[in-house]
């Protein structure tokens, strides 16, 4: 197993184990308080319009815009972070196919390893610090990291194999 | 006549009830009966849903213009219904379907887990009844409730959904364990898959890798163009709707709405499915040494899932457009691929009846 291999594969199951413990805490202790405040605001914007209460059903629209800005993206960061890593550890396994030098393989490896990372983490962040362009910058930067990395190998595994 | 490669070192990674032989079958049937649960999820449930909700948001409104607010408390409680009735059936899919792609992937590590061969066959079966239990679990949420419960939000049915949620990650940490075994001490636990550069496992590898790459451009896309303009115009026809003077304008907003999450639904939907179909088609990439097929229907699956893999998703995303025909001829590639799912499962299925009856090809 060479360098490449062993950083996508460790990286890989790294990652997926942190995805997934992500998830069960979310799961538990976040996701199902985040859905009652997600509906509960939603349904007492409703409820202060049908009373004319406009001021009070703004505040309780923005609060619902808001958990569902945070909502979407912590599923989000949790659903890539797997994702990701599963397609680490396969692109592991096969990794001598990818047709070119061990080095250039190992940065790959790398590119793939840190943008999976990066890319939900910025995400993440992003619930923190909604808008802000630093972060919504890491995001692009990290995801282009991976297609970038994703397409070096599609153009590895097209390369004529000069080794067996 | 059918055809396997290398029949003496293929029988030695798959042998009779080997952990390697239950992550595959297992991880295979796991992935057929998600993509099988999703597509009558989509032909029988999701449309009709999307009905009932675009529905309950006019009457809610109209109950805000007469001020009618007992109304749209009661309207809020069955739209959270509809809206849990959906989630739990899209997450039940999702996690079926994910944990059958994480058993073929543990299947292809095998090799690199330093464990005993008892150790890794209770782990594989732990492994594939978390991975049953996970999105069993998920799926009862929505009947069972809060039914019993000693909790004030979590019900039973969450309950089994993250204790099996918990067992696969126990699992993986385990595996994880293995693996770090075998980094110390460089010893193959087992025979590595036999080299094969079969026309299938050449095809699935490179149309699986050039399908995630599409599926992470149009993410990117997505993400660009339409992402933020979405959760804006969310919070517009929201306004638009509860400021309607007239029941038209408020059916108009509602409309707006549904459109809205019809074009957020297909554009997650066709670019999660478009990877995860390129992921798929990695891995089944590795287990075509054991589908016992002839060549030409190996050749007539492997196609037959690829067709499927870009079919489905570019047609969810024509859904918009195009309406029902767009969403028939997308439900039609998603049977195709569940088709050819099971083709390979067959072989695979054959294989094992044929190895466990001494046979040599």
């Amino acid at each position: 197993m060479t360098g490449s291999q062993r950083l996508l594969i460790f990286g890989g199951m790294a990652l997926a184990v942190f995805g997934m413990l992500y998830g069960l805490h979310y799961a538990v202790f976040v996701e199902h308080q985040i859905l009652d405040r997600m509906g509960g605001s939603l349904e007492q914007s409703f409820e202060l319009a049908a009373r004319r209460n406009w001021e009070a059903f703004e505040t309780a629209l923005v609060t619902y815009v808001d958990t569902k800005y945070d909502y979407v993206r912590q599923v989000d960061a949790h659903s890539h972070w797997i994702g990701l890593a599963m397609l680490m550890l396969v692109l592991g396994v096969l990794f001598e196919r990818v047709n070119f030098s061990e080095s250039m393989r190992q940065a790959i490896a790398l590119s793939l390893l840190v943008g999976s990372t990066v890319f939900p983490l910025s995400v993440i962040l992003q619930t923190y610090h909604h808008g802000a362009m630093a972060l919504q910058a890491l995001a692009v930067a990290s995801s282009g990291l991976v297609i970038v990395a994703m397409a070096a190998i599609a153009w590895g595994f097209a390369r004529p194999r000069t080794t067996e | 006549m059918a055809t396997v490669a290398e029949p003496s070192l293929i029988h030695s990674t798959f042998a009779r009830m080997s952990a390697r032989r239950l992550l595959v079958l297992g991880g295979i049937a796991l992935v057929a009966a998600g993509m099988l649960f999703g597509d009558v999820f989509a032909v029988f449930i999701l449309h009709q849903n999307a009905g009932g909700q675009g529905a309950a948001l006019i009457a809610a409104s109209q109950a805000v213009a007469a001020g009618d607010e007992a109304t749209v408390t009661r309207i809020f409680a069955s739209l959270g219904s509809l809206l849990e009735d959906r989630g739990t059936k899209v997450d039940a899919h999702v996690h079926m379907i994910g944990a059958g792609y994480l058993a073929l992937l543990l299947a292809l590590v095998q090799p690199f887990i330093v464990l005993g061969a008892r150790t890794k066959k209770i782990l594989a079966a732990l492994f594939i009844a978390g991975g049953t239990l996970l999105p069993i679990g998920i799926f009862l949420i929505h009947y069972v409730g809060l039914t019993y419960s000693p909790f004030a939000v979590i019900g039973w049915a969450s309950i089994l959904a993250d204790s099996a949620g918990a067992l696969l990650i126990i699992v993986f940490a385990v595996e994880a364990w293995g693996f770090r075994c075998y980094i110390r001490t460089r010893q193959l636990a087992e025979p590595t898959l036999p080299e094969d550069n079969s026309w299938e496992r050449r095809i699935l590898l490179s149309g699986g890798t050039l399908l995630i790459l599409l599926g992470f451009l149009h993410g990117a896309w997505y993400a660009a163009f339409h992402l933020y303009e979405h959760e804006d115009r969310e919070e517009t026809i929201i306004k638009a709707l509860l400021d309607s003077p007239t029941t038209a304008v408020s059916a108009n907003a509602a409309n707006d709405y549904g459109r809205l999450a019809a074009e957020k639904a297909v554009a997650i939907a066709a670019h999660s499915h478009i990877i995860e179909f390129g992921l798929l088609a990695m891995l089944l990439s590795f287990v075509q040494p054991y589908v016992f097929l002839t060549p030409n229907w190996k050749r007539r699956w492997t196609m037959a899932l690829l067709a499927g893999s870009i079919v489905l998703p570019v047609f969810v995303q024509l859904e918009v457009k195009l309406g029902l025909i767009a969403g028939g001829i997308a439900d039609g590639g998603g049977l195709l691929l569940i088709v050819a799912l099971f083709g390979m499962l067959v072989g695979i299925l054959r294989y094992t009846g044929n190895l466990d009856a001494g046979g040599t090809r």
